[in-house]
């Protein structure tokens, strides 16, 4: 059973179009209907941004393990661990261990002190104004970088599948695809969102259950027969040893390094993430999502490693980098090899749906953001009300969406999993050092949060900016131009000490000191989650 | 409702200070912090010390331990392993240390108990 010639056809694949798009038409019918019933109740702000607070611990669990397990976890990591092996494996293991840091340090704190946004949490005993706009910008900026990669992703989807190499063509279909993102969350909100995240979890961790037992019943449930198939398909045994990509040079080890920091870091200050603890009425809830989440997902990495493996074996890395999609194509060619059109239908629709799904949930994060924290917060100085909020969070999904349309049409070809990477590069340095000074360091203060949070927001971008990622290589995103003045394709390993280190200067040296009271407030509140174990009632 | 501070909630008019400042509340404090700051850091130096090792100890993780499975494959899935293991001691410990006493905090002050629909159980309001 070992070894089989890798028999994908790629041209063929243009002759299942019409299938692929029947069955991905058929998803999207589905979960508008769902969308439409779940939106009926959404009146407060509260119904729009947090679903009002009515989803259980298993239910909105499983719903966060749909927010993260994007188009990067299944079309990225299968497609990194195929094309290079064991250093694909670490964007599993980085990915999940990174729950660690959230439950045991974030969730339920988090949960019991704040409303909608990350920006309650962190503004909760620091200056309002200040520190809410920080929070708000580094949100808009981590969304920003999510929808870039799915939308990435996307791109490479639609190329596969409909044969669509031309830039118009795929420009044409990331625009319909933006346009329906846009449709579930203006008339979802968050409940209609949580649904069709649900929905789509447990159909990605079915097909990939599913493809995962094909392969293994391939190699007679043998693990190490199944190593071996991907070594003879490769022709290179270094396949199974971590350094295939990374292990290069001295600089290329440090960036792994860099990658792995930023990866166990990200999770815990994603804000789209810490936005669904909201979605649950108690701090223990939110305790039950983060468990439920972290077996589905674990789970889930199992299976990436055997498909990606399996797809470095059955379909073999150069067919994989030929395909129009490159890397993010593993998945759907190893779907083809095994069940034909029907199974390469069924993968790519889940897929789509993922994309679809995730950025809705970005959307909304980034739409709430803006509304709640800089419309209602600073502009409008506390005095809007809620229809007004809401009705400003509504344009803003409008925008982001055209926003995340344009930008999804010019990140095109990159590496999902690698562009998810810098996301979450950003957010562990712009959101973690404030999220943890303010929940654990009692002397904290504004100048910390703000030094912290625009130090790290900014040394990011900047890095990523002046990377091997935007200029100077083959595979940059401006192949021709050379400012890589930075080493490093991920900037974590500066950004996110530089962010902790001014965090802690700008407190040292800040005159002012913040109210104890708040403090106070702050810290009982997040232990026993006074005032905040109960849904908000209309 | 977009902007409620938290004011309409039951803890209004509480006096933080003084509650941070019960044995209570220090003892949730302490038993939080010394469960959650020692497991993060081991969690950590942990999942750090096998992104080294597969950085710059590649001949290691190469060995071969069964077949094609080597030791880098073994120590990569056990840190899911051990993912898996702190969630569990998380939960058990979190259910029975921290949790009452929590409740017991919540309950004096509140004067009542929320079931987990947000709905008040027994007790009288304030």
């Amino acid at each position: 059973m070992i070894a089989i010639p890798a028999a994908v056809d790629v041209s063929a694949l243009k002759d299942t179009t019409l299938l692929n798009m029947g069955i991905f038409a058929l998803f999207v019918a589905v979960t508008m209907v769902i969308v439409f019933r779940a939106s009926r109740n959404n009146k407060t702000a509260a119904d729009y941004y947090a679903a009002g607070r009515s989803f259980t611990g298993s239910q909105n669990g499983t719903a966060i393990a749909g927010d993260y397990l994007s188009a990067a976890s299944f079309l990225g990591i299968t497609g990194a661990i195929a094309i290079n092996g064991y250093d694909g494996f670490m964007y599993s293991i980085g990915f999940l261990v990174a729950w660690l840091v959230a439950l045991l340090l974030v969730a339920e704190l988090l949960r019991n002190t704040g409303k909608f946004t990350m920006a309650d949490v962190l503004s909760f005993r620091l200056k309002q104004r200040p520190v809410r706009i920080a929070a708000a910008i580094s949100t808009l900026a981590v969304c920003f970088f999510y929808l870039l990669a799915q939308m990435a992703g996307a791109g490479s989807l639609i190329s596969l599948l409909l044969g669509i190499s031309d830039w118009g063509g795929q420009a044409l279909v990331i625009i319909v695809v933006g346009a329906l993102m846009i449709m579930y969350v203006l008339i979802g909100g968050m409940k209609g969102t949580t649904w069709v995240q649900i929905i789509k979890a447990m159909l990605l961790i079915a097909g990939a259950a599913v493809m995962t037992f094909w392969v293994l019943a391939i190699y007679g449930f043998n693990i190490s027969a199944l190593l071996g198939g991907a070594v003879e398909t490769a022709k290179n045994p270094a396949v199974l040893n971590p350094g295939l990509q990374y292990g290069k040079s001295d600089t290329s080890k440090l960036d792994f390094m860099s990658l792995g920091l930023a990866l166990v870091l990200g999770t815990a200050a994603l804000p789209h993430v810490l936005m669904r603890f909201y979605t649950v009425p108690t701090a223990k809830e939110a305790r039950k999502s983060v468990v439920w989440s972290i077996w589905l997902i674990g789970i889930f990495y199992l299976f990436t490693l055997v498909l990606g493996y399996g797809a470095a074996a059955l379909v073999g890395a150069d067919t994989i980098k030929g395909a129009p999609g490159g890397v993010n194509s593993a998945a759907p060619l190893l779907a083809f090899h095994l069940g034909g059109p029907l199974l390469l239908g069924f993968i790519s629709a889940v897929a789509f749906a993922t994309i679809l799904a995730v950025v809705a949930g970005l959307t909304i994060t980034a739409a709430a953001s803006f509304a709640h924290d800089i419309y209602a917060n600073v502009i409008a100085k506390g005095k809007a009300d809620a229809a007004t909020e809401v009705r400003v969070a509504r344009r803003t999904v409008v925008v982001i969406g055209i926003l995340a349309i344009l930008g999804g049409i010019f990140a095109n070809g990159q590496n999902v999993a690698f562009l998810v990477a810098l996301a979450f590069a950003v957010a562990a340095s712009a959101n973690l050092p404030t999220i943890i000074y303010s929940l654990f360091w009692r002397k904290f203060t504004t100048q910390g949060a703000v030094w912290s949070m625009y130090g790290g927001l900014a040394s990011a971008i900047l890095l990523i900016v002046f990377s091997p990622v935007v200029s100077g290589a083959k595979t940059s995103m401006i192949p021709g131009a050379n400012f890589a003045l930075f080493p490093l394709s991920n900037p974590g390993i500066v950004s996110i000490p530089l962010a902790f280190l001014l965090g802690w200067l700008g407190t040292t040296l800040d005159k002012r000191r913040e109210d104890p009271a708040k403090q106070a407030e702050m810290e009982v509140r997040s232990l026993t989650g006074i005032g905040a174990e109960k849904a908000v009632d209309h | 409702m977009g902007n409620e501070a938290h004011t309409p909630d039951a803890a209004a008019s509480v006096d933080f200070e003084q509650v941070q400042s019960t044995g209570q509340f220090q003892e949730l404090r302490r038993r939080h912090r010394s469960f959650v700051f020692p497991m993060a850091v081991a969690f950590l130096l942990w999942y750090f010390a096998y992104v080294l090792l597969a950085d710059y100890a590649v001949d290691f993780m190469s060995t071969k331990v069964w077949g094609n499975i080597n030791v880098g494959l073994v120590l990569g899935l056990l840190q899911f392993v051990s993912t898996f293991a702190i969630t569990g001691w998380y939960v058990h410990y979190s259910n029975r240390k921290l949790d009452p006493i929590a409740t017991e905090i919540r309950h004096e002050i509140e004067g009542h108990e929320f079931d987990k629909n947000g709905h008040r159980v027994g007790g009288a309001n304030k």
